[in-house]
């Protein structure tokens, strides 16, 4: 039988047996998934609307399930790139332990079951923007940004920036400056985060053929571009407390956050790799950058709670 | 195919099978759950 590996390109494989259940789970990117329902959960509990225990768990279940449905349709696009990098070459589809047809079919329908319940068992408003956030990750990022140019992720990272956008719609049916803040931070988070990333795989992305920053354009334009994208990313952070939305334990906690992230991209930014680098700047503004959101979003929801 | 390619086929059936079905029950719940608690919103 025939199977279609890469957009335009096929190759003949052999007849694979049934997907394990575990496959389909790894599709899924359940730890991308985590920060996603995490940042969902914490735009649903800073909502001014208290919601009922049952919606509350449908809603960020829905956010969950779309999330794994954009990864499934990613990881089904992108076999080849996959099948090109170290990092994610064991994944089902490059690994050769999942028909491409089965992650399509799987991918599409999780993401339409997951509109359908929140629309159904929340409101519009929620399955309106659960949709447009899965097909702008799907089409806008993996299919049309992500192998052309080097700004994918800048503007790709929206994706990524709705979940506490649908978490709050789908508490109280509309969208607010509080939830559009917090969209904000984590778009403009997205870069430096990626770009810590991208510059110690940097080898995997050029190697896969990825316009990541560090391949096209080099990794001391990239070094500015994470200094320099920290500065609106602050600004972001803060801006709920400076607009009065929230209170002093967000405005403490994501200033003190936001410097420690600071000093770190200031680190990354002003160095220069040297022959043999361990790259550990880089790796601790990665790790600690996962961190910032976790720390800066719960501390949101602990402000509400005490307002 | 041999028949331990015929096992491991039977094996992730099952299995998928078995997933399947717990996730169809927990959906039932859960569909359960959400009409009572809509229920009780459009009470109060």
């Amino acid at each position: 039988m025939r199977a279609r590996i890469a957009p335009g390109v096929s190759v003949a494989t052999p007849l694979l047996p049934p997907a394990d259940w575990r496959d389909f789970l790894a599709l899924t990117k359940p730890r991308v998934m985590t920060l996603v329902v995490f940042t969902g959960l914490c735009g649903m509990l800073a909502a001014p609307v208290r919601i009922d225990p049952v919606l509350g768990f449908t809603a960020i279940l829905c956010i969950a399930l779309g999330a794994g449905a954009a990864g499934a349709l990613n990881q089904w696009y992108e076999a080849d790139l996959d099948a090109a990098m170290r990092r994610t070459a064991q994944r089902p589809l490059p690994a050769g332990r999942m028909e491409r047809q089965s992650a399509l079919h799987f991918g599409v329908g999780l993401g339409a079951f997951s509109v359908i319940l929140m629309g159904l068992a929340l409101n519009l408003a929620a399955a309106g923007i659960l949709a447009l956030s899965i097909l702008f990750y799907v089409l806008v990022y993996t299919v049309w940004l992500k192998r052309r140019t080097p700004q994918n992720i800048v503007i790709g990272g929206a994706a990524g920036a709705f979940p506490p956008l649908i978490g709050w719609a789908a508490a109280t049916g509309d969208v607010a400056v509080l939830p559009l803040c917090l969209f904000m931070l984590v778009f403009l988070w997205t870069p430096p985060h990626f770009w810590a990333l991208a510059l110690f795989v940097k080898t995997d992305y050029a190697n896969a053929g990825v316009p990541m920053l560090p391949v096209v354009a080099g990794e001391r334009v990239t070094r500015t571009q994470i200094g320099l994208y920290t500065v609106p990313m602050a600004i972001a952070a803060v801006a709920p407390w400076a607009l009065g939305l929230t209170g002093a334990v967000y405005g403490g906690v994501a200033t003190a956050m936001t410097g420690i992230f600071g000093a770190l991209a200031l680190l990354v930014a002003t160095r220069t790799q040297t022959p043999d680098d361990a790259m550990l700047p880089e790796k601790r503004l990665f790790k600690f950058s996962i961190l910032y959101l976790f720390v800066v979003f719960g501390a949101l929801v602990v402000d509400r709670w005490l307002a | 195919m041999t028949p331990d390619e015929q096992d491991l086929v039977r094996r992730r059936q099952r299995a998928r099978a078995l997933v399947l079905a717990l996730l169809l029950g927990a959906l039932v719940i859960l569909i359960f759950a959400i009409s009572i608690a809509k229920i009780r919103a459009g009470m109060a």
